[in-house]
């Protein structure tokens, strides 16, 4: 897993984009950008090189899960890495997410060592 | 109200602070609310639809909110503000969805809205039905909170 990568970080919820970034840089990672919504997310993929993303589902405007099949079906963006780290831990939601190429999936509440797992299954592979 | 449906409310409180900020909590005896102040400062509250309708709230004192969402940051928070309501309001989202998994292994099947965060002293909490409320008042090492779970049957 290559620490200088660009990550973009995706939530509503100020608390956990400061959660997440957190864990993040606990793990090493220097390059962590963010968006508020799946909206102005798409506009920072567009604009900047992204290594890799973490998204919420749930969030106004733009949801998760429609970022991701935005992401999936540009030819420019679909094989950048995409988890999921949401609070819809139920298997419906876990299925669709998978259904449209999500690299991995985080169900929160999660620990920085469950994050750092994730990450490593997702390069690994 | 079936009371079999507060378990995963309860469960998913122990599980998501014990997680995101290291806090040990005390459940006690669950009540009928019959009125619609809050027991705490900040409240962040969910609804949800599916095959029955209903809200659940979070209602945090002064005293137990500011060292959760301290250990949850790293840092010490000193007062409520505008951090301290958005991570209520995270903190709700995550008893929603693990309380959700509980309910779907259960054979009821959720969804949630984005939460809402009402904050200041003496609010008052609209629950999207008229149906009972139950109320489950917890305390930690530091203060007091509250859930509040309606439900349209």
């Amino acid at each position: 897993m290559d620490l200088g990568m660009k990550v973009l970080v995706v939530d509503d919820f100020a608390t956990m984009r400061r959660i997440v970034k957190n864990i993040l840089k606990e793990i090493g990672f220097k390059n962590i950008v963010e968006a508020d919504d799946g909206l102005t997310a798409l506009e920072v993929l567009k604009k900047d090189k992204i290594d890799l993303v973490l998204a919420d589902w749930n969030m106004p405007r733009m949801t998760g899960l429609d970022l991701l099949k935005a992401v999936r079906s540009d030819e420019s963006l679909k094989k950048t890495p995409f988890v999921m780290v949401t609070a819809e831990a139920q298997k419906s939601c876990v299925l669709e997410a998978v259904q449209a190429g999500v690299s991995n999936y985080v169900v929160k509440p999660f620990t920085a060592n469950t994050v750092r797992q994730k990450l490593e299954q997702v390069f690994s592979k | 109200m079936d009371v079999k449906l507060i378990n995963p409310f309860i469960d998913a409180t122990f599980n998501v602070l014990e997680t995101m900020a290291s806090t040990k909590a005390t459940a006690g005896k669950p009540y009928l609310k019959r009125d619609k102040t809050a027991q705490g400062d900040v409240t962040g509250i969910i609804g949800l639809t599916g095959e029955t309708r209903g809200t659940i709230s979070i209602s945090f004192t002064k005293n137990s909110i500011l060292p959760i969402v301290s250990k949850m940051f790293g840092e010490e928070m000193k007062e409520l503000n505008d951090e301290i309501k958005d991570a209520v309001g995270e903190i709700a989202n995550m008893i929603s969805g693990q309380a959700r998994q509980g309910l779907e292994e259960m054979g009821r099947s959720l969804k949630a809205a984005i939460p809402t965060v009402i904050m200041g002293p003496n609010h008052t909490i609209t629950h999207v039905t008229n149906y009972p409320i139950i109320a489950i008042p917890f305390t930690t090492g530091n203060g007091a909170f509250t859930i509040e779970v309606c439900f349209e049957e």
